[in-house]
């Protein structure tokens, strides 16, 4: 059974289309990558798969619950790493995840145990009593991604979860990703950096202009348009090649 | 699904308290304000500290439950972090509540003091049934009346500036500091419908045994308000996350 199933999923804004009809499933387990330009989408899919935004059109379901009906009851078991921080700043690290751990039903006495485990594996640790607004960018996007897995997620969404990082603390955040599936927990990433989705894919979605133009391994998709690197199968994919050829041609 | 939605308000509203609530802004907005403003009253017009009380506590209800209103929904909305709440196994109706109930018990343990304060430093003695049927219904209904305004406009100081209008208009129209019975026909025409008036009233009658309406229909009034003012915040929140 798929993890997270989407059919027909769209989402207008207006007269905007956003999300035009997309179809996609995610098997257990799975690093799934959602890849396009700025614009693409990805964002919009997430929130409508996590209960933030309601489909215009279309069905979508994750673990068997409807996002429609049950979004709550799918709520319990996902975990979402938005493209902002949007822990409380006045609030310490540890308080932060305890909070997280009270809205979730995480049990009163593994709360503190949990939140504690979390920033040890994050490295946080030493900065536990640490307010959320004295963490630097890339401490803030980790406390970020240990409050999502404090209830223990079976699936875990994350928006762009290295937009901003440095290149030590993008590097850890990936390795983090890989263990984490290594754990089993199904991934829903969201990236326009085609190496780390090369890197930490089972299978990349690319989207543009909110259309799926193709789905599969990042090593089919590299054979099937004889590309060497998924960044140069993205661009044929998504036709934007002869636009950066004709601006290397200009430089 | 109600328990989740239950055990996250409770969580919700002991956050903001924390947070928000019981700090030096909020506490000086909820209760020194309307003690600053009822005396300044007081000496220009001395009366009988009976007829002064009903008048502080209304205040006290009205400034103390939208005291953090804006922080606490604007503020959020803009950081991201009520999203965040919304990302927690919670539905929004549940975060809106959190919200109201977050500025009621505020305005609650505010109430509470300057109830408590004026009974031992004025010697002034409620009937403490009224003065609870009035009281209840009047935090709700200002803290909804909070988060309804402040779910209309985007940044936090629209939602202050926004807020300020009732404040001000409620505390010279509903008979904080001059009776209605004193004012001019059309002003109390007007007096009819806002919240405070009813609540003025109500206090009025749990402090003197003299007000305008029975005590149950300031309530009933007062219930209606909070309908008034819940369902369309909740209606104009939904509508942010379509």
């Amino acid at each position: 059974m798929a993890i997270i199933q989407a059919s027909d999923l769209t989402k207008c804004f207006g007269t905007f289309l956003a999300v035009d009809h997309i179809n996609f499933a995610v098997e257990k387990g799975e690093v799934f990558g959602f890849l396009g330009p700025n614009g693409a989408g990805k964002t919009t899919t997430i929130r409508m798969l996590t209960g933030l935004s309601k489909p215009t059109t279309g069905k979508a379901s994750i673990l068997g619950f409807d996002i429609d009906s049950e979004i709550v009851k799918a709520k319990k078991h996902i975990g979402v790493v938005p493209e902002i921080s949007n822990l409380y700043d006045e609030l310490s690290a540890i308080d932060n995840l305890l909070f997280m751990a009270q809205l979730y039903g995480v049990p009163r006495r593994k709360r503190r145990e949990k939140a504690e485990e979390l920033l040890k594996i994050f490295r946080l640790y030493e900065r536990k009593d640490s307010s959320f607004r004295t963490f630097s960018r890339g401490m803030k996007r980790a406390l970020t991604i240990a409050a999502a897995l404090i209830h223990n997620p079976e699936v875990l969404f994350l928006d762009e979860p290295t937009v901003g990082l440095d290149v030590v603390a993008a590097r850890s955040l990936r390795n983090l990703i890989s263990n984490l599936h290594q754990q089993g927990i199904t991934i829903f990433l969201t990236t326009h950096y085609l190496e780390e989705a090369d890197l930490l894919c089972d299978r990349v979605a690319i989207v543009v202009k909110g259309r799926i133009l193709a789905i599969d391994t990042p090593q089919v998709l590299k054979a099937k348009t004889d590309k060497k690197s998924l960044e140069e199968a993205f661009m044929k994919i998504t036709g934007l090649e002869p636009e950066v050829l004709a601006i290397e041609k200009g430089k | 699904m109600w328990r989740d939605n239950l055990r996250a308000i409770y969580y919700i509203v002991i956050k903001d308290m924390r947070t928000y609530y019981l700090k030096p802004p909020s506490v000086s907005w909820g209760i020194v304000f309307p003690i600053a403003w009822i005396l300044a009253f007081y000496l220009r017009n001395s009366r009988s500290f009976e007829e002064l009380v009903p008048g502080l506590i209304a205040m006290t209800i009205l400034f103390s439950t939208t005291a953090a209103e804006a922080v606490v929904i604007n503020f959020e909305l803009r950081l991201g972090s009520l999203e965040r709440l919304l990302l927690a196994p919670i539905n929004l109706a549940s975060v809106l509540v959190s919200k109201v109930l977050g500025g009621v018990t505020f305005g609650l343990l505010m109430t509470i003091v300057v109830t408590a304060g004026s009974a031992i430093i004025l010697g002034v003695h409620p009937n403490l049934i009224y003065l609870i049927l009035i009281t209840i219904p009047s935090l709700l209904v200002f803290a909804s009346l909070g988060a309804l305004l402040c779910v209309l406009v985007k940044e936090v100081f629209e939602a202050q500036t926004l807020l300020n209008l009732p404040r001000f208009l409620m505390i010279f129209l509903c008979g904080v500091v001059y009776p209605i019975s004193a004012m001019p026909a059309g002003l109390r025409y007007f007096a009819h419908f806002m919240p405070l008036t009813y609540t003025v009233d109500g206090l009025r009658c749990s402090f003197t045994n003299s007000s305008i309406t029975p005590v149950i229909i300031d309530t009933l009034f007062l219930t209606g308000f909070l309908v008034l003012f819940l369902f369309p915040a909740l209606s104009l929140l939904q509508k942010r996350f379509e």
